[in-house]
């Protein structure tokens, strides 16, 4: 009867170790898979012409996606210029004065922000961007952007400053320091490197957005930095030539890609070492 | 002797819990005046309330005067920042600030009240880091991270952090609990060096500390201040029984 019962609580574990085991190995294999199948097909587009030369028409050899690549950096560039800055300070009022009725509010207010469908950021800052200014542009793809930044880096911002112990505060306080220097140059010092990880994950996350992008930051065939422009990015582009019927430029997606996955692992990585600097809390 | 400090009727809460208990004693200036007694019974809240920290946490309150060279600190016009400056304070846990180097964490008070000569912010660093007898521990790694010394360095550059704002009290609230004897008799003999210069309360757990380092003993007991006197007297020579039973370790 014991062994019986021991048998059949064994069979039961290891039925449940092999399933857990299994599905750690099946998301680890599509994820090595979607890698292996995008650097297979994307690396043979890539050359240094790819990353200096514009969109050829389909049928005409050569080209790259330079402006796709200046575009993804201006985009994101000016959705960070936005969202930093309003992120972190956001991250600062909750942690620091979110002692109140409001701020839980607010929490939740992100919490929503965060799980909004990524088009629908689209959509608004088609509304309030793209609209007024009768023209699809940088600007607006940026703002898209921010939006779904900006409560990332809130939340995280919050957690890492909450995270310094209120024994730092004091020690600065009892120096005879003002509260806002505290906050800026004790507390974020101390929080640096956690909200720069923070930041750098928003970056990775956005960076390889289409929705948002289609109708605001739209696309263009040629080099652009003006933020009051039409713009070419890289997820767009993708989505373009990946859906064209031409195979060449279906190759030009794949290379697109692949140079996509390598920013956002970038991103990653630099985010990991932020958090394993000696300073880091 | 001149009184540093005077103390009337202070009271203290954490929401609806009281403290503190009619508070009233006087410290003297350039003296070690120590503050014992079991704990919870206010010691600590006791010195957070003499450079207004203690309002810093949520839901506490005050009631009473502190009168710092004749003028109350709690005053409408008078300005915590500006108290602090005066009176500075030691933690019990050391909290040096962990992404500075030791450098930095001894100049981070100065540099935060505006000033920004460098040499001028370098002199006061050495001159702190010496007069809290770490000197010679750190002066060949000043710009490394504050955070790989040791429990007792950290504690004495902590000293030295408070000690470079240039204040007229030093609180220090337990300061060698967390620490080994040795690094204890460090700080210990660092007070008596300093006390000329400076008034210094510190709270203590530990009696033999007390009459060890201390001119003037306070003993609190659930809020209240028992008894306060000369700490020879007050170890010889107890006026209270509470006291006499706690000094002579039947509790607490």
């Amino acid at each position: 009867m014991k062994s019986l019962r021991y048998f059949k609580r064994r069979t039961i574990n290891n039925t449940i170790f092999f399933l857990s085991y299994a599905s750690a190995v099946i998301g680890v294999a599509i994820l090595l898979l979607i890698l292996l199948y995008t650097v297979i097909k994307g690396a043979s587009a890539i050359n240094l012409d790819f990353f200096i030369k514009l969109p050829r028409p389909t049928g005409v050899p050569g080209g790259g996606i330079a402006n796709a690549l200046v575009g993804t950096f201006m985009v994101v560039g000016i959705a960070s210029a936005i969202a930093i800055p309003v992120g972190v300070m956001a991250g600062i009022y909750l942690s620091e004065f979110g002692n109140n009725k409001f701020a839980p509010f607010i929490r939740y207010l992100a919490d929503v922000l965060n799980s909004i469908p990524s088009i629908v950021t689209g959509v608004v800052a088609y509304v309030f961007v793209v609209l007024p200014m009768h023209r699809f542009s940088a600007l607006a793809g940026g703002v898209a952007l921010s939006i779904m930044m900006i409560p990332i880096i809130t939340r995280t911002s919050e957690e890492l400053i909450r995270m310094v112990p209120d024994t730092i505060r004091e020690a600065a306080l009892a120096l005879g320091t003002p509260q806002w220097k505290v906050i800026i140059f004790i507390v974020l010092r101390t929080a640096a490197a956690g909200i720069a990880t923070g930041v750098m994950l928003a970056v990775a996350r956005v960076g390889g957005e289409t929705a948002p992008l289609l109708f605001t930051a739209f696309n263009n065939s040629f080099m652009s930095v003006r933020p009051d422009q039409p713009i070419s990015t890289m997820t767009v582009l993708i989505y373009n030539y990946a859906s064209s019927p031409y195979a060449d430029w279906n190759a030009m997606a794949w290379g697109a890609a692949f140079v996509l996955i390598v920013i956002v692992l970038i991103a990653n990585i630099v985010s990991k070492i932020f958090t394993k600097t000696k300073y880091a809390l | 002797m001149t009184k540093k400090l005077i103390i009337e009727h202070l009271n203290a809460w954490f929401g609806s819990v009281q403290a503190l208990k009619d508070i009233n004693l006087n410290i003297e200036e350039n003296s070690v005046t120590a503050v014992i007694g079991p704990s919870g019974c206010g010691k600590t809240t006791f010195v957070r309330c003499l450079n207004r920290i203690h309002e810093v946490v949520d839901n506490a309150r005050i009631s009473g005067k502190v009168l710092l060279d004749g003028e109350d600190i709690y005053a409408s016009t008078s300005d915590p920042v500006l108290v602090r400056r005066r009176i500075g304070m030691v933690f019990q846990k050391p909290n040096p600030f962990p992404t500075m180097s030791i450098f930095d964490n001894v100049a981070a008070g100065i540099r935060l009240n505006g000033i920004k000569k460098k040499n001028e912010i370098a002199d006061a660093v050495e001159r702190s880091i010496k007069m809290a007898a770490l000197w010679d521990e750190v002066k060949d790694k000043l710009y490394k991270s504050a955070t790989a010394l040791s429990g007792g360095q950290q504690q004495r550059l902590c000293i030295a952090r408070t000690i470079a704002v240039e204040p007229e009290v030093i609180l220090m609230d337990e300061p060698a609990s967390a620490l080994d004897p040795i690094s204890t008799a460090h700080i210990e003999e660092l007070m008596q060096q300093i006390k000329d210069k400076y008034t210094i309360v510190i709270v203590t757990h530990n009696m033999q500390q007390a009459a060890r380092v201390s001119d003037y003993t306070g003993f609190f007991l659930l809020g209240e201040l028992i008894e306060f006197s000369k700490t020879p007297d007050m170890f010889t020579n107890p006026g209270d029984k509470r006291t006499e039973d706690y000094i002579t370790g039947r509790f607490g």
